[in-house]
């Protein structure tokens, strides 16, 4: 059985030479005068899932956020280093437009729009200039179906999407995001303001979704992380100090440091 | 961290259970061998008894250790620390119960002169014993020399039953009337030798939870 897991993430590791979506290098990133990144380096793998994992204020959601340049909406944020996604210098190109449709996000809070749910879906779509009712029926159709809350929700789509509990406004979020039809789905603590059940309903779409999308997921549940993702990032105080095979960093961390975090020692 | 003072008390608990049980199967051992030594049945019988005592405390950590990782879910050290505590306690169980089939062989042979002497027995459970103490403190203190040099020790064990095979099959030829308890001695050298295999597997956990790694010290 272990033997098996092994072989697993060996295959897993040979992949990701192979197959990375994201590469990121020596990235730092400033507040102003207060540095947030350290020359963090790693490699996003295409149709993965990544977990980002640290204690509050370690800079998961900054980076997270330099992977679709939503930081350039602060002030004073300043940033050093390269991200490349499919080999394109993602700071380079001027069209953050495009940028944010191939990489979308989910937050933390749902926040959906005080709108139905087919405008919700659809949002995204008409802005891109898209009109004809036919198409957009049709993405807000398979865009619910690959949230995993058609069945929930398509006898009400006229109906405001606030009206949904939490969890199926998360997935509704996840709707509009797929809506896009983007290659990276960042998500920020997408569970941590729904029930359990919500949770893994969100967790099995996670699964699902990875067959399509890349995914980049912050977590403060360790036993999410271990359930979803194929790969774990440990921040630290705005470093990585380890990136494995997610049941490595669970099961047998290098770093001392990960380990009193995994295990609840830490502070 | 209260939760985390807890839980290093839970596994704390969960370790002095497990030495209590190796306690137990070691004074198990001694004196199974003590009685097939002495040809003392009434204490022999003793062992068989008190097995009682070591399977219940196999199950209850078996119950603990399943409750600390629903309770806890735990990770890295923490979890291998609890699986190799499972497995060490199984093994444990299966040593004890070896004493229990020494103590039971010793009721068979009853009293009558010993041919203890043509077998290496007492060294196989000289040796035995001596790897038993060393597999626990390697995982106890983390100590991966103990860990390999119970594995070493097992090779004695393995070469003395293949001698003690070799000189109690000789024996027979010549001594058909003695088969009674030529075959329960080759049923304890056999016994001996498992018991051996069963702490060389404890010493692998014990490396499992040091390393992180799967070992396999027996060959
Ligand atoms: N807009 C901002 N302006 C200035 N400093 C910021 C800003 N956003 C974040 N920071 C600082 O950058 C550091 C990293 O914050 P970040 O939000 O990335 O942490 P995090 O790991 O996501 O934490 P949490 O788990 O609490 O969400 C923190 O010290 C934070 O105070
Ligand atoms: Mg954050």
């Amino acid at each position: 059985m272990i033997q098996e897991v092994k072989e697993e993430n060996v295959a897993l590791m040979k992949q990701s030479e192979r197959t990375s979506k994201i590469r990121v290098k020596d990235l730092s990133l400033f507040y102003g005068d207060k540095q947030a990144l350290y020359d963090v380096s790693l490699t996003i793998e295409e149709k993965k899932v990544t977990a980002l994992i640290g204690p509050s204020g370690c800079g998961k959601s900054t980076f997270l956020r330099t992977l679709n340049r939503m930081n350039d909406l602060i002030d004073g944020v300043k940033i050093n280093g390269d991200i490349l996604i499919d080999n394109e210098d993602i700071y380079k190109s001027n069209d953050v437009i495009k940028l944010r449709t191939k990489v979308g996000m989910v937050f933390q809070k749902p926040n959906l729009f005080p709108m139905s749910i087919y405008d919700n879906v659809a949002y995204g779509p008409r802005a891109q200039g898209i009109k004809n009712k036919k198409e957009l029926n049709k993405i807000v159709e398979e865009s619910l179906r690959g949230a995993a809350i058609w069945d929930e929700v398509k006898d009400r789509l006229k109906s405001s999407a606030l009206g949904l509990s939490g969890g199926q406004q998360q997935r509704v979020c996840i709707a509009r995001a797929i809506a896009m039809k983007p290659d990276v789905i960042l998500m920020d603590e997408p569970t941590s303001a729904l029930d359990p059940i919500s949770t893994l309903k969100v967790e099995e779409l996670i699964a699902q979704l990875k067959k399509e999308y890349t995914i980049v997921i912050v977590t403060h549940n360790m036993q999410q992380a271990a359930r979803v993702s194929d790969k774990t990032a440990f921040f630290l105080s705005g470093e990585i100090v380890e990136y494995d095979v997610t049941n490595n960093v669970f099961s047998n961390p290098k770093d001392q440091r990960t380990e009193d975090y995994v295990t609840g020692r830490f502070g | 961290m209260n939760a985390r003072k807890n839980f290093d008390k839970n596994l704390q608990e969960l370790q002095n259970k497990m030495l209590e049980m190796n306690k137990l199967t070691i004074s198990a051992f001694e004196k199974a061998f003590t009685a097939f030594k002495t040809q003392d049945i009434e204490l022999a019988l003793r062992v068989i008894d008190e097995d009682t005592a070591i399977d219940n405390l196999d199950q209850e950590i078996n119950q603990f250790a399943v409750w600390l990782i629903a309770k806890e879910q735990p990770f890295a050290t923490d979890l291998r620390r609890i699986i190799a505590s499972l497995k060490i306690t199984s093994d444990i169980e299966r040593i004890a119960d070896f004493a229990v089939n020494i103590a039971k062989a010793t009721a068979k042979i009853g009293k009558t002169e010993s041919l203890m002497n043509i077998t290496k027995l007492e060294q196989m459970n000289e040796t035995s014993l001596k790897m038993l103490n060393m597999a626990v403190s390697a995982f106890i203190d983390g100590n991966m020399a103990f860990a390999k040099e119970v594995a070493a020790l097992d090779d004695i064990v393995d070469n003395a039953y293949a001698e003690t095979y070799k000189s109690i099959t000789e024996y027979l030829r010549q001594h058909p009337e003695e088969t009674t308890q030529l075959v329960q001695l080759l049923f304890i050298s056999r016994y001996l030798e498992r018991t051996a295999d069963h702490i060389t597997n404890i010493a692998e956990s014990a490396a499992y939870l040091i390393k992180g790694q799967i070992y396999d010290l027996n060959q």
